[in-house]
């Protein structure tokens, strides 16, 4: 499971404007042979701040991998240039590769707008439009020309797979904003699926939720790895340990420090560094 | 306990000075303001009196139902609905022009533009909501009419389809900047949602950006109409002085506010009933525009911000 120990990312980092390097492996990254993404020496710039330094990882299929690491550590501007969220900042700049299924999201022939289809995701704050609960959860099969069929059906079974359905069924056509935050979160994880992404993104889910509602989306995203690849960021290491398979603890500078199998991360880090950040000496 | 012996001075020294330099200073800004409410009471009051001593002469059912509108030349008659009329159609005509055109400004602005076409274009608005009417007015008389005569040799020289056009123009940047207010304000986790989503711009734009801002856009489409209807300079030059109800843009018509122009700057003598007429129509516009801008607020605080 567990291959290629190396030195720490931040020497690791250091070493990547020669090309070679591409094709090492992070410190502790586990060999992932069913990748679903891909990332290769990706840098993003704000400006002329670099918010990445050259990140490599691979995120495996139907598993949670978790994004952890104190505030600016760039955790939250890798998830963004997954579904190239970061296209819509006027100063972001990408550099580097990250692979789709093998394909590049970075080429000149990717549309962001088709690539958002199949890589769908969740905010940090619940962000229902104004419109009402069902119109909510129908709004990404209309955009996307999904709502031919049974449009009712696939909207009930979204907010079923988000655990909201018993709370809503009655009262489909109220607004989205009358529900509580946390049923607003997880209405925003039911518009995020019910086009049947591959992959959903979340970025910090449970941060502006109270601790009930945040196990709800807890339970919620390890039921969701059955069927989709997520990746979760957050900010909270005891939600990942408790939720991910793979965890990615980044430090800061935009430095990957260490990739591994969640137990070993929280078990047995590599790096002393990381084990600092665990245990709370830092961050 | 230990704090006690630690006093803390908070209580106001000599507050008799201070007292009286704040209830002065509170006094000073109160009559400010107290201004432009006496200015508005004195209006209406003028407004009132006049049309009083002018419904006490004609039949408040002539006045709303009669056709015809000749209250200084024999035979007279005093029917407001020609003027009314003219008004309308200056009205809803600019606003073919102004919402669209101004809507699409500010969804251009909001979301489309480059910071650096926007530099240009917000200025440049602002510059078209500085210009005085009067040069609208006589841009209308020496440049469209000429060429909707081109199109329409029967065009008078005076005539409605100038004057809507003009005063179309003249309420775009008051649409496309009160609408863009309101559609920057919309939050980005809204937009964000939607695009991460796979929204393209444009759905974006149309189906989260545009009804989030909903309250804002047709606050703006009202005050922007009710500016319409109280357009005076450009209308009087444009459109001209002939109160008839007629379906034909091409021809002549008079405003309300054209109206009280020409009154205003007639010889008829104060006291006569041409003279009072004047206050019966300025209540009437009055009215009208103050019914629009109540509407406006009614509209902004029943659909305010709900998205937050």
């Amino acid at each position: 499971m567990t291959a290629n120990r190396g030195q720490g990312a931040t020497t690791e980092t250091r070493t990547d404007s020669s090309t070679e390097s591409v094709t090492e492996r992070v410190a502790g990254s586990p060999g992932v042979d069913d990748a679903v993404i891909e990332s290769r020496d990706l840098k993003v710039f704000y400006g002329d701040d670099q918010a990445l330094q050259g990140i490599d990882m691979e995120i495996p299929e139907k598993q949670v991998t978790a994004l952890i690491g104190p505030s600016g550590c760039g955790k939250s501007t890798y998830l963004r240039s997954i579904n190239r969220m970061n296209d819509l900042i006027d100063v972001a700049r990408v550099e580097g590769d990250l692979y789709f299924h093998g394909k590049n999201v970075y080429d000149d022939d990717v549309d962001p707008v088709a690539l958002r289809r199949k890589v769908g995701m969740v905010f940090q704050k619940p962000n229902p439009f104004p419109k009402s609960i069902f119109d909510n959860v129908a709004y990404g099969l209309r955009v996307q020309g999904k709502d031919d069929g049974d449009v009712e059906g696939k909207v009930r079974q979204a907010l079923e797979r988000a655990a909201l359905l018993d709370e809503v069924e009655d009262q489909l056509d109220s607004s989205g904003l009358d529900l509580s935050g946390g049923q607003q979160q997880r209405l925003c994880i039911a518009r995020a699926i019910a086009t049947d992404p591959e992959v959903v993104l979340m970025d910090e889910p449970a941060s502006a939720l109270d601790p009930v509602a945040t196990s709800k989306i807890e339970d919620l995203v390890e039921e969701l790895s059955r069927n989709y690849t997520v990746v979760i960021v957050t900010h909270n290491m005891q939600q990942a340990a408790r939720i991910s398979d793979k965890t990615a603890v980044f430090l800061t500078g935009g430095h990957l420090a260490e990739f591994d199998d969640t137990s070993k991360i929280f078990e047995n880090p590599e790096s002393q560094r990381v084990e600092d950040y665990i245990t709370g000496k830092f961050g | 306990m230990s704090g006690a012996d630690r006093t803390v001075n908070i209580s106001n020294g000599n507050s008799e000075v201070n007292d009286r330099t704040s209830s002065i200073v509170k006094y000073v800004f109160f009559s400010c303001a107290l201004v432009t409410v006496l200015t508005t009471l004195a209006i209406i009051l003028v407004l009132v009196q006049g049309s009083f001593v002018f419904f006490r002469e004609v039949s408040i059912v002539e006045y709303f139902t009669g056709t015809d509108w000749s209250p200084v030349i024999r035979p007279r008659s005093y029917g407001v609905l020609p003027l009314i009329w003219g008004t309308l159609v200056i009205t809803l005509g600019s606003a073919l022009i102004a919402l669209p055109v101004g809507t699409a400004t500010a969804i251009y602005l909001s979301e489309y533009a480059d910071p650096d076409v926007r530099k240009v274009i917000k200025p440049t608005l602002e510059i078209l909501a500085g210009i005085p009417t009067i040069v609208y007015g006589f841009f209308a008389l020496s440049f469209i009419t000429p060429l909707i005569q081109r199109v329409f040799p029967e065009t008078g020289t005076f005539n409605a389809a100038a004057g809507a056009i003009v005063v179309g123009v003249m309420i775009i940047p008051m649409v496309s900047s009160l609408s863009e207010d309101a559609m920057s304000s919309v939050p980005d986790d809204l937009r964000n949602a939607a695009y991460g989503l796979g929204a393209t711009k444009f759905e974006v734009s149309t189906n989260v950006v545009v009804p989030s801002a909903l309250s804002g856009i047709i606050a703006s489409y009202i005050l922007a109409l009710s500016r319409a209807i109280g357009e005076t300079m450009a209308v009087t030059l444009a459109v001209g002085m002939s109160p008839q109800i007629t379906a034909n843009p091409l021809e002549s018509m008079q405003t309300m506010t054209a109206y009280m122009v020409q009154i205003g700057i007639s010889d008829v003598s104060i006291g006569s009933i041409g003279y009072q007429s004047l206050f019966a129509v300025g209540l009437t516009l009055f009215a009208m525009t103050l019914a629009m801008n109540l509407f406006s607020l009614w509209i902004k605080s029943r659909y305010r911000e709900e998205y937050q």
